[in-house]
């Protein structure tokens, strides 16, 4: 147990040592004579060699013992710092620093891979080939410098994280029994009682605010590395590169510094790479011949900003721009509309490099992009300036510490709820009328949020909570997960928070729609929502879960009685309609997901593939354009059949009337049934079948074969004819048309037809005609007749007339004729 | 185990049964907490309580052992067991003394005990006048297995 402690403690202590002794050693090749430097480096390797012979780890020993020796001749003034040695001793300290990550892991030192080392290190010590060349002042700061050192180190204690996170706990727990004393003095009139309250009171805020702090690190404990890792990467690159830094003790929360580790790294690199021009090349442009990068960190409004900027090249942006359309990201015609700056951040987009090639330090385009997600995971972000020729700025804002979030306190079922503000967009408040103005497509809940279509869940229908609210208005929390938003109906919303995220027990863990709880200030438990669990829980956000509800309800009817029809545009039809009952989904994709297999344009879409179709080239075929539609993202009709599901890429979703359908027109365009006048405007109906025809022809093929039976659709309007074929054909039935009496028998002659549907009003002799003349012929006297109801009555929606005749058909046949499960 | 080995059980009841636990798990023992109703959760994850700071969730013994909910009336203690995830509570009836016991009087658990029941019980106690049941903490607290999830509205 004991050996255990003072390993863990040897480990911990030589760590620190290792991490500032590679910026000492990089300093000291900038001021070879710097003996006060030297002796620091020497005991730093003297320490670990020492404590390592006593622990008993030879080859740990032997290491430390050779760079030892090297550096006491160095110290000695025998031998002078070239770069040679430093690289030498650089190379040691990599080599103490894996074989301590070694013990750590596994408590042994690990192969012996080191002998090749040890013979330079011998080599180097023995052979003087650069003795005294400038031999270095003698001085005897040394001993002085030692000593002070020292006592800086015992001004410091080591102490766990653990339990300064149990003193904050602790701390937290003070501050509710200082508000509820607090309270209790207001009730007594006792000035002792108050006084003490008093001191309470401020001695608690002091305490809080400083057992905070001892969770802060300066961001120097990450600078440290940045020295060496510059010197590397500019003697791979043969550049001469200088690294300024400004405003090293500027403190983060430990979680924080550890986040940013990665992500500043990764930006100096980049700065070194591609940022920094080559000395050449920095002479032509009339600069010194080293570069410099220069870190800055300040606080600013209760955040850090951390600047990167180097006096480089700066960013190419017409090169940033010819890559990113080359590589798919972007097309071409928004670039025209996007600026300067929008430009410059296309660098973020994942699979993004401009570096003509690929280098073993970067250029695999997996750089910036992880920069932006690590840094916004953290609640930061990025921004990027830059000058042509000049160099570029790449400013981060991190917020202090992550233990602490601002959160949005919001009321359901009479409980309190947290919603993360970095996941919250806006609110919105419906008031008296507008309150109805949540409409539901398919029985989704949408709202119509600023002319675009807003997923809407409720909160207490989420979570199985009875809503508490008692008048008619509607708050919705605007949210933002995975790059959708959606909207979430809660019962009030109170107001913002700092919140301390706590976990939740094993016991809970199963459950996605909390990310964790909090405590109040008046003590109580409350739970933090989980944005992307509540988004994937309601069916707003894919999920596989949820994917095969969805595939349920997709065909099923709306609601009898009027008709609701879907608006959008597509082309040059600046107003087509589609009903309703047949959209399975609106949805929008991003461009950059569009992919092309098998010679269509296709995106990934809950787990599976869908294909698009662009609206505009079906009904205007030879159009111009790149057949895909415009904008992005791209907006689609989702209509399905099943497990088939095909997107219709349209311009732009409009509207989503409730209406019955008045003056009708039949078109004669392949695509169109023809046009109606919907919400006082002339609308084209699309034929939806044409649609499938043209894009997905197997869809209707696999239709006819899969032996359903014949619908006969005798009804003397083309138009009406198109709309209830269109229906009947999207539930899965093969359709014949007929436009009068005559025409409906010569059909039944000619194939088997189950089910007859007739228009009141065919010729010649309406509905009965039909019926009579069917009864006399033995044949066709088995086979259901259902009477079409009028439309021109315009009191009976067509939806309803097809769910009348599914019932029909389900009591009347005896034939497995017809499979109606998708109608009602 | 030594024939006459002693251990320490802090006793507890719930329903009609005589519980004890291992008394150097459980790490205190409160009156009846507010707590906060966790919606979706597992029928035995009552709620969550603050214990000075920390976010415990409490689970009904009742619910766990598959006995009958408490009535309304009826306020439950807390018994707030160590893990190594952090405290958990249990939701009792009532809390009894800390007894000490020899091992001679311990019996396994006996087969006729109702099957929520005994997968948590490790032994028995014959005490003058009753049973005392040695609750398993660590598997009282599995609580994944014979999760069932909440009912939506039943809140």
């Amino acid at each position: 147990m004991l050996e255990q402690d003072v390993l863990r403690e040897f480990l911990l202590e030589s760590t620190e040592n290792l991490n500032r002794l590679d910026s000492e050693i990089i300093e000291l090749e900038q001021k070879p004579a710097d003996k006060e430097l030297l002796a620091s480096v020497f005991r730093t390797i003297h320490t670990i060699k020492g404590t390592c012979g006593f622990l008993g780890f030879p080859l740990l020993e032997r290491v430390a013992h050779q760079a030892e020796n090297l550096l006491s001749l160095l110290r000695s003034g025998e031998r002078r710092l070239s770069p040679r040695l430093v690289a030498l001793i650089l190379e040691c300290v990599d080599a103490v620093r894996k074989i301590l990550t070694n013990l750590e892991a596994t408590q042994k030192e690990g192969p012996d891979e080191y002998g090749g080392l040890i013979e330079r290190l011998t080599t180097a010590v023995q052979t003087p080939e650069e003795v005294c060349e400038l031999p270095l002042p003698p001085t005897d700061a040394a001993p002085v410098e030692a000593e002070k050192s020292s006592a800086v180190s015992e001004s410091a204690i080591r102490v766990d994280v653990g339990l300064l996170d149990k003193l904050m706990n602790l701390v937290g727990e003070l501050v509710l029994a200082r508000n509820q004393v607090l309270q209790f003095t207001t009730q007594k009139e006792d000035g002792a009682l108050s006084a003490t309250a008093q001191r309470l009171n401020l001695i608690t805020t002091e305490l809080q605010e400083n057992v905070m702090k001892t969770r802060m690190q300066p961001i120097g404990v990450v600078w440290n590395k940045l020295p060496r890792l510059v010197r590397d990467t500019a003697n791979a690159c043969s550049k001469v590169v200088r690294l300024e830094l400004d405003g090293a003790g500027t403190e983060l929360d430990k979680t924080i510094i550890e986040a940013i580790k990665d992500p500043l790294t990764h930006l100096v690199r980049n700065c070194c790479d591609h940022g920094i021009e080559t000395p050449e090349e920095r002479a032509q442009a009339g600069k010194p011949p080293h570069g410099v990068i220069s870190l800055k960190a300040y606080h600013e409004g209760g955040q850090v900003n951390i600047e990167v900027a180097d006096d480089g090249a700066g960013v190419d942006v017409a090169r940033v721009k010819a890559k990113a359309i080359e590589k798919g990201l972007i097309r071409p015609e928004q670039v025209q509309r996007m600026s300067e700056h929008e430009l410059i951040h296309l660098m973020f987009l994942p699979g993004f490099s401009t570096a003509k090639t690929v280098t073993n330090v970067s250029g695999r385009g997996v750089g910036l992009d992880v920069v932006r997600c690590n840094v916004e995971r953290i609640g930061g972000t990025v921004d990027v300036s830059s000058t042509r020729g000049k160099g570029t700025l790449i400013r981060l804002k991190i917020p202090l510490t992550l233990a602490i979030i601002p959160g949005l306190v919001a009321m359901s079922g009479g409980e309190c709820f947290l919603i993360p503000q970095a996941s919250l967009l806006e609110l919105i408040r419906l008031e008296g009328d507008s309150a109805g103005r949540i409409e539901r497509v398919h029985g989704t809940p949408v709202y119509r949020h600023r002319g675009r279509l807003l997923p809407v869940a409720f909160l207490n229908e989420i979570l199985g909570l009875e809503s508490m609210i008692q008048n008619d208005a509607v708050n919705i929390v605007v949210l933002q997960a995975e790059d959708r938003q959606f909207g979430l109906v809660v019962d009030g919303i109170k107001d913002t928070q700092e919140i301390v995220v706590k976990p939740l027990g094993k016991q809970l863990k199963g459950l996605t729609v909390y990310s964790g709880a909090t405590i109040m200030g008046d003590g109580r438990v409350a739970l933090i929502l989980d944005v992307l669990g509540i988004g994937q829980r309601s069916g707003i956000l894919a999920n596989r879960d949820t994917q095969n509800r969805a595939a349920a309800t997709v065909m099923a009817a709306a609601d009898s009685g009027s008709q609701r029809i879907l608006l959008f545009r597509a082309g040059s039809f600046s107003r087509l309609a589609l009903p309703l009952s047949l959209v399975a989904r609106l949805e929008e994709f991003p461009r950059s997901q569009v992919e092309r297999a098998g010679g269509r344009l296709v995106v990934q879409y809950r787990g599976g593939i869908l294909t698009l179709v662009s609206l505009a080239s079906v009904l205007e075929p030879g159009s111009p354009g790149d057949g895909q539609g415009s904008g992005d993202p791209l907006q689609a009709i989702v209509v399905a059949d099943g497990q088939r599901s095909l997107g219709i890429v349209v311009d732009q979703i409009l509207d989503i009337v409730d209406e019955t359908v008045a003056v009708r027109q039949r078109t004669v365009r392949a695509g169109l049934l023809g046009s109606a006048v919907v919400g006082k405007a002339v609308t084209d109906f699309l034929d939806l079948r044409a649609v499938l025809q043209s894009a997905a022809p197997e869809w209707l093929d696999r239709r006819a074969a899969n032996g359903s039976a014949v619908v006969l659709l005798a009804e003397p309007s083309p138009f009406v004819r198109g709309v209830v074929r269109g229906e009947l054909e999207m539930a899965g039935h093969c359709v014949v048309e007929a436009a009068n009496a005559t025409e409906a028998l010569h059909c039944i002659g000619n194939r088997p037809v189950g089910l007859v549907l007739a228009a009141a009003n065919l010729p010649p002799e309406g509905f009965e005609g039909l019926q009579d003349a069917m009864r006399q012929q033995p044949a066709l006297s088995g086979i259901p007749v259902v009477e079409l109801p009028s439309t021109e009555s315009g009191r009976e929606s067509m939806l309803a007339s097809i769910a009348q005749l599914a019932t029909v058909v389900e009591q009347d046949s005896p034939a497995p004729a017809i499979a109606v499960e998708g109608l009602v | 185990m030594s024939s006459t080995a002693i251990s320490q059980y802090a006793t507890f009841v719930v329903d009609d049964l005589f519980f004890g636990i291992d008394v150097l798990r459980v790490q205190e023992v409160l009156r009846y907490q507010e707590m906060t109703r966790i919606p979706l959760a597992p029928m035995v994850a009552e709620g969550l309580i603050n214990l000075r700071g920390q976010i415990v969730t409490a689970l009904d013994m009742r619910r766990r052992l598959g006995l009958s909910p408490r009535t309304a009336n009826r306020l439950p203690m807390n018994l707030v067991v160590r893990t190594e995830e952090g405290p958990v509570s249990l939701l009792v009836d009532e809390i009894g003394d800390v007894l000490q016991l020899e091992s001679s009087d311990f019996e396994p658990a006996p087969d006729n005990l109702a099957p929520a029941a005994r997968e948590l019980v490790q032994g028995v106690y014959k005490l003058k006048d009753r049973l005392l049941l040695v609750l398993d903490p660590d598997r009282t607290l599995e609580v994944n297995e014979f999760l069932e999830a909440r009912p939506a509205g039943s809140n």
